[in-house]
């Protein structure tokens, strides 16, 4: 193929590269900038000033914030991955095709709802008088505060990401070559055993990045831990949006961004070097 | 008329390029067989009734958590109580009818149509242009290329949100429909390059350089051979981006100012009174996004028929 310049090449690859650099990446270089200017009466002023990181950085509440939000991230991660593992190994192996198709096309569903109403919609599920302690006081049991707290938290979380994690396991599932199953189960290897040192080795790639992606969803969202968690704890998430919306502390807020964006680069490249270890030999 | 342009270079090369157009045909049956005697011969070893069962069991518990709430929604949008629970009262289209005499909800759903559909034909444009350049061409720097027009998904909404209010405002773009529309495009166009960049990769290679050989300029063949092999995929991306920007919610709620969207409406509700508005809301919006995407699925799961029926003539 050529690859010299010429006008009809850049007609096509010009214009997405412009506007992702104008409204891309430029962006997040302002947020940089911004990170360093000053607030005076309620407006902002270009400056270069580190007031904000050293107000950011000097608060325990931005501390136990980010704390939180990795903890729970990483925590959602986690039990995303394991939950959605046995239903993407069964979609995987123990459906016939047509019935994978539909599966996947089941699947995809949830990312055209809205995930707004999906989460009002758990809150008719948790809330005191919602539908599951209705259903428990059938049997005399609760009522059980459900809604506002961690655990409603971990319920939206898997909302968010379940899905996407269930496609992506399934994904990477797919490209396993079956005769290295055959061949431990021909060499009497349980079926327990081929999973953990078969199945899950192989899969390892599509897994990681799996779990990664519902880490990236879940420490950004905001949705969850406010209209489920109640608030409380705070996340960096509910942090930003105070801090833009009611606060107009711009600068701060581009702090927790910049903050965040950070360790998600940082989470992302060694979850992506776990991915590969060893694959590159 | 898109027809004959598509049937132009491959009749008149009958040799080499039907085989593009049999060949998934001939091989797609072959395949599945090898792929099914295979896992046969996987399955019988083990095999133990009761962790099967288990898995069926576990995929529709999987299967109800994912549609609880969809489904919840949906039912709720008929129920007349002002706090939804069970027992469910009387079926009602109140929700509905409060829905559509709330002027504030028409003016959201004209500037998330507005937003959407603009959005939807510049990401596809965009994404089809990154695609192409990916497909054919090969430059130093490729790599970032790519990372541009692929990580934008990746960044969380709320940062993208920030940053973008931050530097529209800048800029004094912020606060109107266009503002909502750029930062869409930004994370609608990866979708729409990753669609229509599957369908080049079914593309034979050696279609292109045959037009160019037989006397097509680049944008001939761009006209005549590339556009139309990519039409479903060109729309399956705008309809999958406009779904995507229906959805939407988080960077507009920063960006829209007054100008916001039906999403950011429902953002309203759930900040005030808990209010089954909500679902009347998120079902009528739901179908009117699977309607999109069962739109572009039938496009893109029809390409193949298509196209051997366009290679026959």
């Amino acid at each position: 193929m050529r690859s010299r310049i010429s006008l009809y090449g850049l007609t096509f690859s010009l214009p997405l590269l412009l506007w992702q650099l104008l409204f891309f990446v430029f962006p997040l270089l302002f947020l940089v900038a911004l990170s360093f200017w000053t607030v005076k009466n309620f407006t902002m002023r270009p400056d270069f000033d580190t007031v904000n990181w050293v107000t950011i950085y000097g608060r325990a509440v931005f501390w136990q914030a980010y704390a939180t939000t990795f903890v729970m991230a990483a925590l959602a991660a986690l039990l995303t991955s394991a939950l959605a593992f046995p239903a993407a190994y069964a979609i995987a192996f123990k459906l016939s095709d047509t019935a994978r198709r539909w599966a996947v096309f089941l699947m995809v569903i949830p990312f055209f709802t809205s995930y707004l109403v999906r989460v009002y919609s758990w809150q008719i599920f948790l809330s005191d008088n919602g539908i599951i302690n209705v259903l428990l006081g059938g049997i005399g049991l609760g009522p059980f505060p459900m809604l506002n707290t961690v655990g409603a938290t971990m319920v939206g979380f898997l909302t968010l990401c379940f899905p996407l994690v269930v496609l992506l396991q399934l994904f990477s599932l797919a490209f396993i070559d079956r005769t290295l199953i055959e061949a431990a189960h021909n060499m009497r290897c349980g079926r327990l055993r081929t999973v953990f040192e078969v199945v899950i080795p192989s899969a390892r790639v599509g897994l990681s990045i799996a779990a990664l992606f519902a880490f990236i969803l879940c420490f950004g969202d905001f949705v969850s831990p406010v209209y489920l968690g109640g608030g409380e704890p705070t996340t960096l998430s509910i942090l930003i949006t105070d801090t833009t919306k009611s606060g107009q502390q711009w600068p701060r807020a581009a702090v927790i961004a910049l903050t965040m964006i950070a360790t998600l680069l940082v989470v992302a490249f060694a979850a992506i070097r776990f991915a590969y270890k060893g694959r590159s030999k | 008329m898109t027809q004959d342009m598509t049937a132009l270079p491959l009749s008149v090369h009958p040799s080499g390029t039907p085989a593009v157009a049999t060949a998934p045909t001939a091989k797609a049956p072959a395949a599945a067989k090898a792929r099914k005697t295979a896992s046969h011969g996987a399955h019988d070893l083990n095999r133990n009734r009761g962790v099967d069962a288990a898995l069926w069991v576990y995929i529709l518990l999987a299967y109800a958590f994912v549609f609880a709430p969809i489904a919840a929604s949906f039912i709720f949008s008929f129920n007349s109580d002002r706090f939804p629970s069970i027992p469910l009262g009387e079926i009602s289209l109140d929700w509905y009818r409060a829905v559509a005499t709330d002027p504030l909800v028409w003016e959201g759903l004209r500037n998330t149509l507005f937003v959407g559909v603009i959005t939807g034909v510049v990401s596809t444009l965009l994404g089809f242009g990154a695609a192409y350049t990916d497909y054919r061409y090969k430059f130093a720097g490729k790599q970032v290329y790519l990372a541009l027009a692929l990580l934008p998904p990746t960044i969380p909404v709320i940062i993208m949100g920030l940053a973008m209010l931050a530097y529209l405002s800048r800029v004094n773009l912020s606060g109107n429909a266009l503002s909502v529309i750029i930062s869409h495009v930004v994370v609608c166009a990866p979708f729409a390059m990753a669609i229509t960049r599957l369908r080049l990769s079914q593309m034979d290679p050696a279609l292109e350089p045959a037009a160019w050989n037989l006397g097509a300029s680049e944008w001939q063949t761009m006209r005549h051979v590339i556009i139309p092999f990519c039409k479903p995929a060109i729309f399956g991306a705008l309809f999958i981006t406009m779904a995507v920007s229906f959805d939407e919610f988080a960077v507009a709620w920063f960006v829209s100012g007054l100008n916001e969207t039906l999403p950011v409406k429902v953002l309203g509700f759930l900040q005030g009174q808990v209010s089954p508005r909500i679902n009347a809301i998120g079902t009528f919006v739901f179908v009117t996004s699977m309607t999109l995407v069962i739109l572009a699925q039938l496009l893109l799961s029809n390409r193949d028929a298509k196209f051997r029926n366009t290679s026959g003539e």
